[in-house]
């Protein structure tokens, strides 16, 4: 029972499952009444058929050798039933050309002896099924047979588990092909129940046929001629299933599914012409090999990220406050203040986002607090902190979702268990196109080659292992300065920074208005670079080095961020003092203004003042999200003027100038630049971070962020195409993809905390943004549940959020992932375990075969001693057999592995091989 | 079969969806491709195959090592002469396309690197194999002690029976465990 089950576990090796499968179908057959000799000629020749894949090198001629004996096995068959004449005549002029084929073939000798072996394991076959044959029709309660049934039809249980999975092999086929003959017989109308059954099997199965065609490894000349055979096979009689109304019910069902099929495919065609921007990546692909396309599949990825942000806040935040709110000029949060008017629409301060931008649904300033909003009844400030939380939450499921899928296929399987194997298979690139990519590539391939000898051959090779472990140190200590250096940089700017805008901004120059940025993508750019320098001091492996570089990258951002964001938050502290002191001032204010035009007008004086002559808070919220756009915009602009002054200028100095230096530009000193795929990963990644962070106080920023990545799609394959050289070291692109992911990951945790940080602690402002008059910005949640939702909701809600039950349901989450884990790990365990059997397996099959192999040759220098006795006897029986005997005498044990284990159905070591040596053992004694 | 026009017939189209890996756009593209690739009197034929040396020309294969071998292997040419008819080269394209199994793709990539047809990767294939990898320079060839060390090493890890070569279903073991291999089998138009 196991059998199937286990190669399907270790190995996935779907010819495996589907020579199960055959058993099964076998099994089946046999069930029916058919004509015992007839059934095991053909049993015999598709056996014979499957036995001739063992040798599966010589494909070609193996493949029309099939076809040859399709034919014939054909035209035996018509000669019974005179069908398909076309077909046969196609089929013999093929088996001519087969014939031919073995001929030429047969001439060379290695060859022969293969083919030889592969007819000796026909007979066998052929022996086999027979003696099966006869001890399951007859029900002889031979042990062996019995036994055999009993582990066909485990087989078959098995097998109908995987169905989907397996990849239905050449004997299926076969097996249709007969099966479809004995169907073609039955009249349909004179079909009892169990035929009935047994058509619709046939149907289904020729359906599944039909599906997994596309997987087979056949030309597609057979493929086509199957598929024609199948397809004429159904129409023929799918009309046939079920009686009267079921029967055209059935034949409706039959033509909604061709017709959902074709949709299907035809939703699938256009699916893949929506993909923006493929042929451009696939354009890169073929010049720079998959690594620089998986930054820009990274990049695309974002990019419908970031849409989906987009058109959350986009249509449920913006639209609606722009649409349905109060317009801009009828309250003081919505209005520019009378001291900035003047400037308000100067591009400079348009550029910092201040004036006019500042007071626009851009920022989380402009929002009123007005329960609903327009005729709709929008409730404006749940929507702004629902999409503010969705926008996370959706983040969060993508990346995770991605995450496991990309583990998932990835495998996660064992390391380095297959390290030379997988350095010899599968390190070309075959979407390489360009010649100089594939000199690299060439090159990158030898070198780890070579490196992977010499780290097999000596794997501590320790020259001078103190100096090295020193200058690791050493190295990792400049890098702990530089990154404490830049943090304390970062701190410092921010710091001043809030002195000049305490002193106000028109004071002071343009550089220190936007020090902050400046600095901050100055240190994003050089640091970098620094760390390069200094990683030269360590002397790692070129990979090890790469994540060093990326884990330092990181921290170096990471760190900027969140001194950044420390800054920030002291700015925050100090504009709610601020706050509190306008606050004051406001009471103040309006007693004086209710006393002063009190005995004038009692009824309307606020109506008098001019909204933009209120006092008002500082507003931190809207403070916090120009930040963050300041720091995107400057972000992007240094990204873009980089990408113009470090690619595109350097290489047309590098091309023009060359003509009139005196060294080789070109190859010397400062070349091309080579695509930096991590650095640019690493941008993209904190940008998005920076959007996470600062999203819910701007929700202008996704929209930015489109923006952005949407031009540095166009700007980088142009600048990639036209002035960057392919990378010396061609690296593949899925082993970093998870690692990027992980950084997403982290990023993405990093950069809600501080955001939740500010919505859970820190009480919104009081004259501006939706939330504005609450103590918190959740308690809209709340009051929603008390004012929209009925009271038992609200009670129920309550209760659920009590710690009582919260408590008890995180730990069952924690019990669940728990156990989850255990038993993930339980499983990996199996599967050593099983590799194990595996081996152990083969090792006993070997040493069984060997021992059947000598048996097999002492046998036959007994026959051939017997038949130098009686040699005119034998001859008979070497016409019968189409001189197939002969390839029983070569008891070669080697090549008799050959064609065992070149046999595509067997995997390394596998069940089903002792299976069939434990039938075979016999069968070879009796030669 | 039918491909004798400049346009594929609607059935065969569709049937070359159902049987290939490739979108309508792509089988189109790879038809045009291959009509571009014929000689005048070619087209005149009802089943025109174009020759290996053109095939080559293709830059999607011009610098790749195993261009001959990918040929060879799907040519259904009697002469063996690597020469593709449209249908090997749709062959050629699924096998090699986005959405193509890894059953397929390793199926393909085996015979690819079995340089003498006989059904396994013995010492012989894999020496091609290495030399095909590392370029034809001299300078990047591997020295012949390297060449065995290596060939040892690939052996020891996915020669699981023990018999001196690598199967079909070992390399598929192998292969199947491979982060990047389906990612890097790929020829796109």
């Amino acid at each position: 029972m196991t059998k199937c089950g286990v190669s399907v576990l270790t190995t996935g090796d779907e010819d495996e499952v589907s020579s199960c499968y055959e058993e099964h179908e076998w099994g089946k057959n046999r069930v029916k009444g058919r004509e015992k000799e007839r059934e095991k000629k053909k049993r015999g020749n598709a056996r014979k058929k499957g036995a001739s894949r063992a040798g599966r090198g010589d494909e070609e001629l193996e493949e029309r050798a099939e076809r040859g004996e399709k034919g014939r096995r054909r035209r035996k068959r018509d000669n019974h039933d005179g069908k398909g004449r076309e077909r046969d005549e196609e089929e013999q002029a093929e088996e001519k050309s087969g014939r031919a084929a073995k001929n030429k073939k047969n001439l060379k000798n290695e060859r022969t002896r293969k083919m030889e072996q592969e007819e000796r394991d026909t007979e066998e076959g052929d022996a086999k099924r027979k003696k099966k044959n006869e001890s399951a029709k007859r029900e002889e309660k031979k042990e062996d047979g019995g036994k055999r049934a009993v582990k066909e039809k485990a087989n078959a249980v098995k097998t109908k588990k995987h169905k989907k999975k397996v990849e239905t092999s050449e004997e299926e086929d076969v097996e249709e092909e007969e099966e479809e003959e004995k169907e073609k017989e039955l009249r349909p109308e004179s079909l009892s129940p169990e035929e009935l059954e047994k058509l619709k099997e046939a149907v289904d199965e020729k359906k599944k046929l039909i599906q997994t065609l596309r997987g087979k490894p056949w030309p597609m000349k057979k493929k086509l001629s199957t598929l024609r055979e199948s397809q004429e096979f159904l129409e023929k009689y799918e009309g046939a299933l079920g009686k009267g109304k079921g029967r055209r019910l059935y034949a409706y069902k039959v033509m909604m599914t061709k017709k959902w099929m074709k949709f299907q495919r035809d939703f699938e065609n256009f699916k893949t012409a929506c993909i923006p921007w493929e042929m451009k990546i696939k354009e890169i692909e073929s010049h720079f090999g998959s690594s620089v396309a998986s930054y820009f599949i990274f990049l695309r990825w974002m990019y419908g990220i970031n849409m989906i942000l987009f058109g959350l806040t986009f249509g449920l935040v913006m639209v609606p406050e722009a649409l349905m709110g109060r317009p801009y000029g009828s309250m003081p949060r919505k209005t520019v203040p009378r001291a900035d008017e003047a400037s308000a629409m100067d591009f400079a301060v348009l550029w910092d986002f201040g004036g006019y931008a500042q007071y626009s649904v851009l920022f989380y300033g402009y929002y009123n607090n007005q329960r609903a909003i327009g005729w709709l009844k929008f409730r404006m400030p749940l929507s702004y902190f629902l999409v503010g939380v969705g926008t996370v939450a959706y983040s969060y499921m993508v990346v995770i979702r991605t995450m496991a899928r990309n583990a998932n296929e990835s495998g996660g399987g064992d390391d380095n268990s297959f390290n030379f194997s997988w350095k010899m298979f599968t390190s070309w690139d075959y979407l390489i196109g360009n010649p100089e990519t594939a000199d690299n590539k060439f090159a990158s391939i030898t070198t780890s080659f070579k490196e992977a000898i010499l780290e097999e051959q000596e794997s501590r090779k320790d020259d001078n292992i103190h100096l090295t472990r020193f200058l690791r140190v050493l190295a990792n200590f400049l890098v702990m300065c530089c990154l404490a250096g830049s943090g304390y940089l970062i701190y410092f700017v921010v710091r001043r920074s809030q002195k000049f805008a305490l002193d106000g901004l028109d004071n002071h120059s343009w550089w220190e208005r936007n020090e902050v940025n400046m600095v901050m993508s100055l240190l994003g750019m050089f640091c970098p670079m620094l760390f390069d320098v200094i990683s030269t001091l360590e002397n790692y492996h070129p990979r090890i080095a790469l994540q060093w570089q990326l884990g330092r990258i990181f921290a170096l951002f990471l760190g900027n961020l969140y001194t950044f964001i420390i800054a920030l938050m002291d700015e925050i502290n100090l504009k709610r003092k601020e706050e509190e002191i306008v606050k004051f001032n406001m009471t103040v204010w309006e007693a004086s203004l209710y006393n002063g035009t009190v005995p004038e007008n009692s009824t309307a004086p606020p109506v008098t003042i001019h909204p933009a002559d209120v006092p008002r808070g500082p507003c931190w919220e809207t403070m916090v999200g120009q930040e963050f756009v300041r720091l995107i915009i400057s972000d992007t602009m240094t990204t873009y003027i980089t990408l113009l002054i470090g690619d595109f200028l350097r290489a047309v100095l590098v091309r023009f100038l060359n003509y009139c230096w005196c060294w080789d530009l070109e190859a010397g000193f400062p070349s091309y630049s080579e695509f930096d795929v991590s650095g640019n990963v690493l941008g993209l990644i904190f940008n998005q971070g920076m959007i996470w962070m600062g999203a819910f106080y701007a929700p202008c920023l996704p929209a930015l962020n489109v923006l952005r990545l949407h031009v540095s799609m166009y700007l980088q394959c142009w600048a990639v195409m036209c002035c960057n050289v392919p990378q010396e070291r061609v690296f593949k692109a899925s082993g970093s993809n998870n690692f990027y992911m992980a950084m997403l990951l982290v990023i993405l945790f990093l950069s809600t905390l501080p955001a939740i940080y500010t919505i859970v602690t820190i009480p919104p402002s009081f004259d501006c943004g939706p939330f504005s008059g609450k103590s918190r910005m959740f308690d809209v949640i709340q009051e929603t549940l008390e004012s929209d939702f009925p009271a038992w909701f609200s009670k129920v809600f309550s209760y659920a959020s009590n710690p009582g039950l919260v408590l008890p349901f995180l730990l069952l989450m924690v019990l669940a992932i728990y156990y989850l884990q255990s038993t993930s790990k339980s499983f990996k365990e199996a599967n050593v375990e099983l590799k194990k059997k595996l081996q152990m397996q083969n090792e006993e099959n070997k040493k069984k075969s060997k021992r059947a192999a000598l048996k097999a040759a002492m046998d036959l220098e007994e026959a051939r001693k017997a038949m130098t006795q009686n040699g005119r006897n034998a001859t008979p029986l070497l016409t019968d057999q189409e001189g197939q005997l002969p390839a029983t005498r070569a008891p070669v044990p080697r090549t008799y592995h050959h064609g065992n284990h070149g046999a595509p159905g067997y995997l390394p070591g596998i069940p089903r091989q002792t299976e069939a040596r434990v039938h075979r053992a016999p069968s070879l004694q009796r030669h | 079969m039918g491909t004798t026009a400049s346009q594929l017939g609607k059935d065969l189209l569709s049937e070359y969806q159902e049987l290939t890996f490739l979108t309508k756009q792509e089988i189109l593209l790879a038809h045009k491709r291959f009509t571009e690739l014929l000689s005048k009197e070619d087209k005149a034929l009802p089943n025109p195959r174009i020759p290996m040396q053109s095939i080559l020309t293709l830059p999607e294969l011009k610098s790749n090592p195993f261009r001959k071998r990918i040929c060879h292997v799907f040519s259904t040419s009697d002469m063996k002469d690597g020469s593709l008819t449209f249908e090997d080269f749709l062959d050629l394209l699924s096998a090699f396309s986005d959405s193509a199994t890894l059953e397929i793709k390793s199926h393909y990539a085996f015979r690819i690197f079995d340089f003498d047809d006989d059904g396994t990767l013995d010492v012989g294939d894999l020496e091609k194999l290495v030399n095909c990898l590392t370029g034809e320079t001299d300078d990047t060839r591997l020295t012949p002690d390297e060449m065995r060390q290596l060939i040892n090493n690939i052996l020891e890890e996915s020669d699981i029976d023990k018999d001196g070569t690598v199967n079909l279903s070992e390399f598929q073991h192998v292969i199947s465990r491979s982060p990047d291999f389906v990612s890097s089998f790929k020829i796109v138009l």
